[in-house]
């Protein structure tokens, strides 16, 4: 019992005392844990596959760490990946707000409004995006000209289609609205999730239309939304580098520039995929915080940040050490950890006195 | 939005003489099932009336056609004189003058409805907000009233139903009960001139049954015109003013609780009784 009180303990309780021995029968009996062989096993062929995967990274010279280590910061390696985040953010942006448009259209009652938002998903989800890209950079030779005006009447404004859609206009063209297309399925999806009383509860209270879809619905669709789009935002990151066939400065088209010269393939290719890695997990941890922000009230209360929990366990580890008592910012169910020797101790003794035959 | 605001001037303050509700030939089917038949009903202002009748009788179809969250196939409601979800119109037809019912657009139904509260079964309070958000938020959207008038009276009212402690939580961490009130809380932030209540009691564990009943019989006391659709006998004895029966979407009879609960006058209502009480 006294080890069974004490998680995390990995050793077992020291033989009780004679006077313990009459309180439960089992109380002097030495626990032994349950052996797991084959978790040993697996382990250790893990850790030696992961040596020789190190091993390998730093006794082979033709990854070429020293060239990996001075292209990382090279100032037009840095200026591409600060192009592909342009790239990312514009891309999402742009392929949110219309996805989420066109989710309100699908969801809306005119058949027109349904039909050209499924037609929009159909032809940008089939088409593939290299395609997509290309025909974009070629909108000048369909359409040299842009204008403003009435629809089939007087125009105001006049354009260059080359100064307007440019290789960075059609990158965000091409992947955004092809991104848009995707999105609007996860936002569908979202919307539907949420309970149909809520929207109920809004049109009951009188609450007008487009507050009951941004301040009911949208904000408690976002808990469905926001990993998948997260997921889409990642997708999109990497797709990035596919806009390198318009010979824009993103951040793979400048490695592959860099090793064409140098002939350097695989260390800048390398330097391209760290990169990416850095990037992936800042997402991954804007994500986090997002996800906390839209889980409140959904949960009764929101479990503690990684970071959190880091500084809680380390003080409830230095008052254990130091003896003195936990600081009081420390929730109740951590600051317990540093108590458990005396609950157990408290437990033993309360048994003895009340717990035993008389 | 602030063309909903200026239709809609704050409904007079409970007490007032308003808050008839008079329902003449409702009928509804939902595909070949026809749950209203014919229904007619009238409430007087200020009074409480309990919906009794088993599942499937039509009272909540009845209840959600008084405040047009459902649109019926033929009938109308109307609440102190206007009819709900139409307005009389003349137009020319064939060079005559004709009246016609000019069905409302969503905003002004939307209007309507912030003179017509209602409490729903499972509550749906909006989980990501606080109570207080819960309770502002129509005042403010709906009504356009502002915050630092709306933000006091809504504490008030959290006094009122024995939440003022728990503003700032959010709904999933009360209990049901709390919840139940709290949402009542909400309907009355709009200050109605009708109160539905749609099983208010019914996703209730038994031991918070009483704590919403109470709040509803204050909420009875200030003088809001309340239409109930419950289960619970004794709260319709003590309570209503009228009691009305309803089965196969019917009204079967209506009357004081003395007369209904005591001394029914039809076979039906004698049989269902029987079996609640």
């Amino acid at each position: 019992m006294t080890a069974v009180t004490t998680p995390g303990a990995r050793t077992p309780a020291p033989p009780a005392p004679a006077q313990d021995a009459a309180a439960t029968p089992y109380s002097h009996l030495r626990i032994v844990p349950a052996r797991h062989p084959g978790r040993w096993v697996a382990t250790a062929g893990v850790a030696v596959l992961l040596a020789m995967v190190v091993s390998s990274l730093l006794t082979n010279d033709r990854w070429e760490w020293d060239v990996v280590a001075q292209y990382l910061t090279w100032p037009s390696i840095l200026s591409g990946a600060w192009a592909t985040i342009r790239l990312t953010a514009a891309a999402s942006v742009v392929g949110f707000a219309l996805g989420t448009v066109l989710a309100l259209m699908r969801l809306s009652r005119s058949p027109l409004l349904v039909g050209v938002s499924w037609a929009y998903t159909w032809v940008f989800r089939s088409v593939p995006l290299l395609l997509q890209l290309l025909l974009w950079y070629n909108l000048a030779y369909l359409y040299p000209h842009l204008s403003l005006g009435i629809p089939f009447g007087p125009e105001f404004l006049w354009f260059d289609t080359l100064g307007v859609v440019d290789k960075f206009g059609a990158a965000i063209l091409g992947l955004g609205l092809s991104q848009a297309a995707y999105s609007a399925e996860i936002v569908r999806a979202g919307i539907l999730s949420v309970d149909q009383g809520q929207q109920e509860a809004a049109a009951s209270l009188g609450i007008p239309r487009r507050r009951q879809v941004t301040r009911i619905v949208l904000p408690q669709a976002m808990r469905s939304i926001v990993p998948t789009a997260v997921n889409e935002v990642i997708g999109l990151l990497k797709g990035t580098s596919i806009v390198y066939v318009l010979a824009y400065g993103e951040l793979f088209y400048i490695a592959s520039v860099i090793y064409g010269r140098n002939g350097k393939v695989v260390p800048l290719l390398i330097v391209a995929a760290i990169w990416y890695l850095v990037l992936t997990t800042l997402i991954t941890i804007v994500q986090y915080y997002v996800e906390r922000h839209y889980a409140k009230g959904a949960v009764r209360t929101l479990p503690p940040t990684p970071w959190q929990r880091l500084r809680w366990s380390s003080a409830v580890a230095l008052a254990r050490l130091t003896g003195r008592p936990v600081p009081a910012h420390v929730p109740p169910a951590f600051a317990a950890r540093a108590r458990v020797g005396v609950l157990t101790r408290t437990a033993r003794t309360a048994t003895t006195r009340h717990g035993g035959p008389a | 939005m602030t063309a909903t605001t200026t239709r809609n001037p704050p409904a007079p303050a409970p007490g007032g003489a308003a808050g008839r509700v008079e329902v003449h030939g409702l009928r509804k089917s939902f595909g070949t099932l026809e749950v209203l038949r014919d229904v007619d009903l009238t409430v007087e202002p200020g009074t409480v009336t309990v919906v009794l009748g088993p599942s499937g009788s039509g009272k909540s179809t009845l209840l959600r056609a008084i405040n047009h969250l459902e649109k019926v196939d033929a009938g109308f409601v109307t609440v102190d004189g206007d009819l709900v979800g139409y307005r009389r119109r003349h137009t020319r037809r064939g060079g005559r003058r004709v009246e016609v019912l000019q069905e409302l657009k969503e905003r002004e139904i939307l209007g309507q409805r912030t003179r017509i509260g209602f409490v729903f079964q499972n509550f749906n309070l909006f989980p990501h907000l606080t109570v207080l958000e819960n309770v502002i938020e129509a005042p403010l959207s709906a009504q356009g009233r502002p915050r630092g008038e709306v933000e006091p009276e809504a504490r008030e009212l959290l006094a009122r139903v024995g939440l003022a402690d728990k503003a700032d939580a959010r709904p999933r961490q009360l209990s049901g009960g709390q919840q139940q009130r709290v949402a009542i809380a909400r309907a009355l932030a709009l200050r109605p001139r009708v109160l539905l209540f749609d099983e208010p009691t019914s996703a209730l564990d038994p031991e918070l049954v009483g704590e919403v009943l109470e709040v509803i019989k204050d909420v009875a006391s200030t003088g809001t015109t309340l239409v109930v659709v419950t289960h619970e006998i004794g709260f319709a004895r003590e309570v209503a003013d009228d009691v009305v029966f309803m089965d196969g979407g019917v009204v079967v009879e209506q009357g004081p609780p003395s007369q209904v609960l005591d001394h029914p006058r039809h076979e039906r209502t004698r049989a269902f009784l029987d079996k609640v009480l």
